[in-house]
């Protein structure tokens, strides 16, 4: 369908608002200012994401939970960030007395630098990349890579033993699960030819008989993508994979001694965590900023990578709301055991799509090898002990 | 441009650092430290004269494969560095080198 | 020498220097990582970025990682009674400063004759895959074998003996 030339506009409008204020500079300046005024909307934009999704997930889990959540600042509590924000920068900031002073006040600085530069490599929309690199995606996981020792050094510095364990059981959850990340994300590189996200959104923004050519539409994508979620969920240490910041367990895990506006970081470093890796998730499975429906290319693409990366938030919450926390043994087995031979699986399946050539029978071949192995799998591996049936004991 | 001199010299003194661990620290953790220190010298002369070699360049790809295979070597040499360290704390109860100069037990 | 070059030279080198030289293991360690750092961005510098980017994945996002837990379970936290130098400290700084003198000689020596070329050799991610599965196939899989290796080795090591048999 012929693009009218209004939406064309709305589809590049930041990218040619940029250039309009950049022309105001001398021709030495340009790039820089560019480069500035980018990086200036990814820092200023995240951040009230983050706080839209404060309120979100506690309206959120609140209404899962049977309760109405915040609701007193603002209409329908919306501001509530707001008050959150104050409460957090006017706190005290305590540091204990026999903690590390310069590794804890660098560990959450170290967290919130390195995820910001995760948003370098993401395609927010059609020619909306902050840095076009040929190893995009390789960036990308350096930089998630880097995360671990900042919660390392949280909890190591703290000398408290709470935040140790917090901080061993989190380091040891997000290097397990790196693993299944990395090989998950392989087989998009594998079936796209190149490691560079915007090829990788190119390759998805085809139609046929006007569905899209979504990675998550087909048997190894649909599977990998699975894995991606459950491997995005340990990374960002979310529910059901919280116990290194389960409350009831470890007071708060490895920022137990942090208050104030160092602990607001923390918040704020985890929250950006899973949105950096949210939008990796649709760019590299869910299409990027492509529309669903080749009918609907009329709306502009960041619209759309920012609908799917709040769905994909939605999700995260909802998870949270729903499903029990995982015991630190239950998870490193499923990581091991489970969810690395099927990645494995996965990339094999992938190739054997490939070479299998167009057309239904490859549909059919790759779905039953990924549905065999996962029930294979899911008797062999995950199988516990025999419990007899359950006995209650009544108090008389 | 900085020249290819400077770069050589960074690696020279990088290397002398690590080395200078490796061989007066007592425990053994800070002499596998030494050691990819060492090693991430050696890598650097590598990618430094991959980048400033001969004019044009007969095969651009061996100097970065080399740096590529050295690191990942590093990789795995690091980690059974580490286990066997571990496991050596374990039998002596402590990783001092030199409480550890006899064969004995 | 450019701005730049010095500054990421400055930052390694430091972070070498402190890696070598604090008391507090932890510390050391944290150097180290520092030291990675200021590597990766010389690599970035140097225009290889395939090698900065797998040195910070691989240095800093696990070996990094493995050092830490390896000070953390053999109690390395905690100061020796003796000092943190062993006591043939000068003869091991002699040595190494000796290395420093040859290595250093020979550059200065031999700078007119170094290679000066200007053009970056364009190395894509393309044609790093496309070597490893052709040129080079035979030292990945060797490569590969050493890992598996490694990891095998590492778990047998480090693993804890079943009861009854130390």
């Amino acid at each position: 369908m012929q693009e009218k030339p209004i939406f064309e506009t709305l589809d590049q409008i930041f990218v040619l608002l940029k250039h309009w204020l950049v022309s105001f500079l001398p021709t030495a300046l340009q790039p820089a200012a560019g480069v500035v005024i980018s990086v200036a909307t990814i820092v200023c934009l995240f951040p009230a994401l983050f706080a839209l999704t404060t309120v979100f997930e506690r309206k959120g889990l609140g209404r899962i939970q049977n309760r109405i959540g915040p609701n007193r600042v603002g209409p329908f509590g919306l501001f509530q960030p707001v008050a959150d924000g104050i409460k957090s920068l006017t706190k005290e900031d305590i540091v204990p007395l026999s903690a590390d002073a310069v590794v804890h006040f660098l560990a959450p600085l170290v967290l919130v630098v390195t995820v910001f530069m995760g948003f370098a490599v993401l395609p927010m929309g059609r020619n909306m990349v902050l840095v076009e690199m040929d190893a995009g995606l390789l960036f990308y996981f350096a930089m998630g890579a880097s995360t671990e020792l900042s919660v390392f050094m949280a909890g190591w510095s703290s000398r408290n033993k709470y935040s140790l364990m917090g901080a061993m059981r989190a380091v040891a959850q997000m290097i397990s699960y790196e693993v299944p990340l990395l090989l998950s994300s392989v087989v998009v590189v594998m079936m796209t030819a190149s490691l560079s996200l915007s090829d990788i959104v190119a390759a998805q923004s085809k139609y046929t008989w006007g569905l899209p050519h979504w990675y998550i539409f087909t048997p190894w994508g649909f599977a990998g993508f699975v894995m991606y979620a459950i491997a995005t969920t340990a990374e960002t240490n979310r529910s059901p994979f919280d116990l290194p910041e389960g409350e009831s367990e470890l007071v708060a895990g490895y920022h137990t001694e942090y208050s104030g506006f160092k602990f607001a970081l923390f918040f704020l470093g985890e929250y950006l965590a899973m949105f950096s890796i949210s939008g990796l998730g649709t760019t590299l499975f869910l299409g990027g900023w492509s529309a669903p429906l080749s009918s609907l290319t009329w709306v502009p693409s960041w619209i759309w990578f920012f609908s799917k990366l709040m769905l994909s938030i939605f999700v995260f919450i909802w998870l949270r709301g729903t499903l029990p926390r995982l015991r630190q043994d239950q998870l490193m087995n499923f990581a091991w055991k489970f969810v690395l031979p099927m990645c494995l699986l996965n990339l094999l399946v992938a190739g054997l799509w490939r070479f299998l050539g167009d057309g239904w029978p490859r549909w059919v071949v790759c779905s039953a090898i990924l549905i065999a192995a996962y029930v294979a799998m899911g008797k062999m591996e995950m199988r516990s002990e025999h419990f007899g049936p359950r006995s209650y004991r009544y108090a008389e | 441009m900085t020249p290819l001199g400077d770069y050589l010299l960074v690696a020279a003194l990088v290397f002398s650092i690590g080395l200078a661990g490796a061989l007066t620290r007592r425990n053994a953790i800070l002499v596998l430290i030494g050691i990819e220190l060492m090693l991430n010298a050696a890598n650097l002369n590598l990618i430094a004269f991959w980048r400033y070699g001969s004019h044009p360049h007969p095969d651009p790809l061996t100097g970065m494969m080399f740096a590529i295979f050295s690191i990942a070597v590093a990789a795995a040499e690091a980690a059974v560095g580490l286990g066997l360290v571990i496991f050596i704390h374990r039998h002596a109860k402590t990783t001092d080198l030199d409480q550890m100069h006899r064969m004995k037990g | 020498m450019s701005f730049v070059f010095f500054l990421l030279a400055t930052l390694t080198v430091a972070g070498g220097l402190a890696a070598v030289l604090l008391k507090n293991t932890v510390h050391c360690a944290l150097a180290l990582t520092v030291a990675f750092a200021g590597l990766a961005f010389l690599f970035l510098n140097l225009d290889a970025q395939f090698a900065g980017f797998a040195q910070i994945l691989v240095y800093i996002g696990a070996v990094a990682i493995l050092v830490v837990f390896a000070i953390l379970l053999t109690k390395g936290s905690e100061t020796p009674k003796d000092g943190v130098f062993s006591h043939t400290w000068l003869t091991g700084l002699a040595i190494a400063a000796a290395v420093f003198a040859v290595l250093g000689w020979a550059v200065i020596e031999t700078a007119p004759m170094l290679p000066k070329s200007t053009s970056v050799p364009i190395v894509t991610v393309a044609q790093i895959g496309n070597a490893l599965m052709g040129r080079y196939v035979l030292p990945l899989e060797i490569v590969a074998v050493l890992l598996t290796a490694a990891l095998i080795g590492a778990v047998i090591v480090a693993m804890h003996e079943k009861e009854g048999l130390e």
